[in-house]
C-alpha cells in the first residue's frame, strides 16, 4: 500500500510535552560516550522528542505506512539554543516533502521543537525511506 | 577551554569502539528498539549482514566529535548527514571501530563550518555529514 498522496504539506498535532530530567540527559550521553556537565544535552538528544512525533506518523492508520519497511534515510538539527534539563519540549511535525522514487516513498518531515512557553529550541528535519511492496 | 578555529584547519581523528552492548545501552535511552539493533535473526530477514548500529547512534559519535573539538558542550548550532551504509556490529568483544575527522571550511559569523567524514572499516558511513558550531 503507497503513502496518501495528501500528506505532502500537513501538519499533525503538537505531541504530549516531554519533560527532560537530568536522569534521562545523564542516561543518553552515558549510552553515547558524551559529557554531560549539567548544562547542554548532548546534540542529537532532542531525537528522543522527534522521535515520538514520527512515530505518531508512521502509526496514523490513514498514513499508510508499515513500520517495517521505513529506513531512516537523513537527518539534520538545527538549534536555537541547546536543550537542557527543565526543558518541557513538544515536537510539531509537518511533512514538508513527498516523492516517489524507485518504486520507495521518500517523505521529508520537519519536526519545530518548541519549549512550555512556545519559544523554539530546536527543528528535526528527518528524511523517512519507504520501501515499496516489491522493493 | 574553548578551540579557536581557521578556515582549512584538520581537527585531530577520533576514534570510538561500538559493541553489541553500545547498542543495547543506545537503544533504551533513546527509545529506538527496532529488532535490526540486536537482533541478527531479524536483522538478516531484512537482507542485513548481520545486526547494525542506529544510524543516530553514529550520528550522535559525530557530535561527540564536536564537543571534543569544541572543547566543551553546547556549542553546535547546526548538524547534519545522510545514511549512506550500514555500521555492521558482530556479536563480540571487539566490536567495530567508527573514524571522525573533521575539516574547518570556513568560520563566518554565522559561525565554524566543519565537513565531517565519518567511517568504519575503511568505508564512509554518513553521506555529507556537517556541522556548524557556534563562533
Amino acid at each position: 500500500m503507497a503513502v496518501d498522496p495528501s500528506l505532502a504539506g500537513r501538519t499533525f498535532p503538537a505531541t504530549e510535552p516531554y519533560e527532560v530530567s537530568r536522569e534521562k540527559i545523564l542516561e543518553f550521553a552515558r549510552a553515547t560516550g558524551s559529557v554531560y556537565d549539567g548544562e547542554a544535552a548532548p546534540a542529537t538528544f532532542p531525537i528522543v522528542v522527534a522521535f515520538s512525533a514520527m512515530t505518531a506518523l508512521m502509526e496514523d492508520p490513514d498514513v499508510g505506512i508499515s513500520l517495517h519497511r521505513v529506513v531512516h534515510g537523513e537527518q539534520r538539527f538545527t538549534y536555537t539554543r541547546p536543550v537542557v534539563a527543565g526543558d518541557r519540549l513538544s515536537a510539531t511535525l509537518t511533512v514538508d516533502s513527498l516523492r516517489q522514487i524507485g518504486g520507495a516513498d521518500i517523505i521529508g518531515t520537519r519536526s519545530e521543537l518548541t519549549d512550555a512557553d512556545g519559544t523554539h529550541v530546536c527543528t528535526a528535519f528527518a528524511t523517512l525511506v519507504h520501501r515499496g511492496e516489491d522493493a | 577551554m574553548t578551540t579557536t578555529f581557521e578556515a582549512g584547519q584538520a581537527l585531530p581523528t577520533q576514534t570510538f569502539r561500538v559493541t553489541r552492548a553500545d547498542l543495547v545501552r543506545y537503544a533504551g535511552a533513546s527509545g529506538d528498539f527496532n529488532p535490526i539493533h540486536w537482533s541478527d535473526r531479524v536483522a538478516g530477514s531484512v537482507g542485513l549482514p548481520g545486526v547494525i548500529a542506529h544510524g543516530m547512534f553514529t550520528m550522535a559519535l559525530a557530535a561527540r566529535a564536536l564537543d571534543s573539538w569544541a572543547g566543551g558542550t553546547g556549542r553546535v548550532r547546526e548538524l547534519g548527514c545522510k545514511f549512506t551504509k550500514p555500521v555492521v556490529v558482530p556479536d563480540d568483544d571487539e566490536g567495530v571501530t567508527v573514524t571522525v575527522d573533521g575539516t574547518v571550511k570556513a568560520v563566518t559569523d554565522e559561525g565554524v563550518q566543519v565537513a565531517l567524514e565519518v567511517s568504519c572499516g575503511g568505508e564512509k558511513v554518513l553521506g555529507q555529514p556537517k556541522a556548524v558550531l557556534r563562533g
